[in-house]
């Protein structure tokens, strides 16, 4: 068949170094004795025991953690809804202004978002009073806003793929229509679903400029304690926190990779 | 009986999923531009909110309404918004060419790999992305730096005998750039590819053509749409980037994402930061709406 040419791969090696490398040394000066991040002297943990006693970034991440659980569910539901109309509804009137709203946030810069949500939210609490400050529901609504359209991006291109012989076969057997999304759509869709709820989960705990804007006095999210501090130098706490969102995060792929396999 | 109770059904359905999704993102989405447009248009003031009434009623069924341009004219009198939007632009450009030189071949290789290799490369490419953006970048700072990793491997090497400067330049900002970025163009790229019909190659081959022309005349034209969607998807939000020239970038040189920022942070300029965001939004609407309008095409074709 086709022979691979040595300088393709040559390139997609060099592509995967690329991607991989920086993530690699991160993680290896992690472990590193020395505040120097550029000087290798010794193997030590020190700088994951002095993470759990910073209290800041501790408190920063449990906030940043409860808002990308809450956002991740809300832009699921939302998601998989719009995934519905767009691939359930076919021709509906407005289908062009849902695509173009869903395309959107996928390739807005963030200053952009960030600023327009922070001044939406001013003007409506000088109208209506609500939000009165703004924190943790602000920073929800506004990751909301962006994660639902990756999760309707993953959650409608598996919804098309799909086989629909048992949806039609329970149709046929006389199911109701919200009984058959329920019990033969959904898990049929599971994987995409999971899928859909990481990634708007790993989204928001991302977020530092949009978070910036709608956040208020007393609500630092993670990115954004690891914003000041990078802005400060290099300093190996930083280096040991992406060790553990790396090890997570490969965690959680691999076993969401496993399901969807499975399948 | 029951196809009437169906058909409720059905317009139930019909009215949650389509008519949820449209309020959210009307509500928070499209309603917040209206107001950053109302207020690009009104002056700063040293109040709570920092930005002026757009109208008033001065007396008795009289509406002032006061639309201050000063932002706009600012913007295009003072050569430094210019700059840093060209800057932008440029930044944008040369990182989705590096994108795609880069991406390119390693769509190509992966979409040409056997069948079973195809997923986990594919996975390969997908997790970094899934990986905090602010890390990535963050892990830069560290090789880059003039005493980082980089420059002590080639000093090492004996390549170079001082080190580079590369951190807090515009090649930074390009590494950053390029970095951050690739998986957006590999994808679409290799969804397009995987798509194309081998038995075209096959006839040129069969033809005589010789397999770079092959590439050339065949798959490079074919590929088009992807090349075309990973490039916007690139292009688009880095004009507006602010982590990667912030923390990589020289603070000589101005990208608008930044400049916005610093407006909104630094100065408490709202009402500038919003007539930014105009601007910005207007330079982009163009290359959003060729990748809206390609999108919609492939889909036409595809069913």
């Amino acid at each position: 068949m086709k022979r691979r040419s040595w300088p393709l791969l040559s390139v997609l090696a060099f592509g995967y170094a690329f991607l991989y490398v920086p993530i690699l040394l991160l993680i290896l000066y992690s472990f590193n004795e020395s505040r120097l991040v550029t000087v290798w002297s010794g193997f030590s943990f020190k700088w994951y025991g002095e993470l759990l006693h910073n209290r800041q970034l501790l408190d920063a991440a449990w906030l940043s953690v409860r808002i990308a659980a809450v956002n991740a569910t809300i832009a699921l539901v939302l998601g998989t809804l719009a995934a519905n109309a767009l691939v359930r509804h076919g021709r509906f009137r407005g289908r062009t202004g849902l695509e173009l709203l869903l395309t959107a946030p996928l390739v807005m810069p963030d200053v952009i978002i960030g600023l327009s949500m922070l001044l939406l939210f001013v003007a409506l609490q000088q109208t209506i009073g609500w939000p009165d400050g703004r924190g943790f529901s602000t920073i929800t609504i506004a990751h909301i806003t962006f994660s639902l359209a990756y999760v309707a991006v993953v959650v409608r291109s598996r919804l098309a793929r799909m086989d629909s012989s048992l949806e039609e076969a329970a149709m046929d057997l006389g199911a109701r229509p919200l009984t058959v999304y329920l019990r033969i759509t959904l898990p049929l869709i599971a994987p995409a679903l999971l899928s859909g709820w990481l990634l708007a989960f790993t989204l928001s705990l991302d977020d530092l400029v949009i978070a910036s804007f709608v956040s208020g006095p007393g609500s630092t999210t993670l990115p954004m304690v690891i914003y000041s501090s990078v802005r400060m130098g290099v300093s190996p706490q930083i280096n040991a926190l992406a060790t553990l969102v790396v090890v997570l995060v490969a965690l959680a792929v691999v076993v969401a990779g496993f399901s969807l396999r499975r399948r | 009986m029951k196809p009437r109770h169906a058909s409720d059904e059905h317009r139930l359905s019909r009215l949650v999923n389509i008519g949820l999704p449209y309020l959210w993102l009307g509500l928070f989405f499209l309603l917040p531009f209206v107001i950053v447009l109302r207020i690009s248009l009104a002056e700063p003031q040293l109040a709570q909110p920092p930005y002026t009434a757009l109208w008033e009623w001065v007396e008795q069924g009289i509406l002032q309404i006061r639309l201050n341009l000063g932002n706009f004219q600012l913007i295009r009198e003072d050569d430094i918004y210019l700059a840093a939007l060209l800057n932008s632009l440029w930044v944008a450009l040369m990182g989705t060419l590096g994108c795609l030189l880069l991406g390119y071949p390693m769509a190509y290789a992966i979409a040409t790999a056997p069948e079973r290799r195809r997923i986990p490369l594919l996975m390969l490419i997908i997790l970094p992305f899934w990986t905090s953006f602010l890390i990535r970048v963050y892990a830069w700072i560290g090789l880059l730096n003039a005493n980082g990793l980089l420059n002590n491997f080639l000093l090492w090497l004996g390549v170079i005998d001082t080190p580079l400067k590369i951190l807090h330049t515009q090649t930074a900002v390009y590494i950053g750039v390029i970095y951050s970025y690739l998986p957006f163009m590999i994808l679409p790229l290799y969804a397009n590819l995987t798509r194309l019909d081998p038995t075209l190659l096959e006839a040129a081959a069969d033809l005589g053509c010789r397999p770079f022309r092959a590439f050339t005349r065949v798959t490079l034209p074919l590929s088009m749409p992807g090349i075309v969607a990973g490039s916007m998807l690139v292009f688009i939000p880095v004009v507006g980037e602010f982590v990667i020239p912030d923390l990589l970038g020289s603070p000589g040189s101005l990208m608008i994402g930044k400049l916005m920022w610093t407006e909104f942070f630094a100065n408490k300029d709202w009402p500038l930061a919003s007539a930014l965001a105009i601007v910005l939004l207007a330079v982009l609407v163009v290359p959003f709406v060729l990748m809206q309008r390609l999108q919609q095409d492939d889909e036409g074709g595809r069913t």
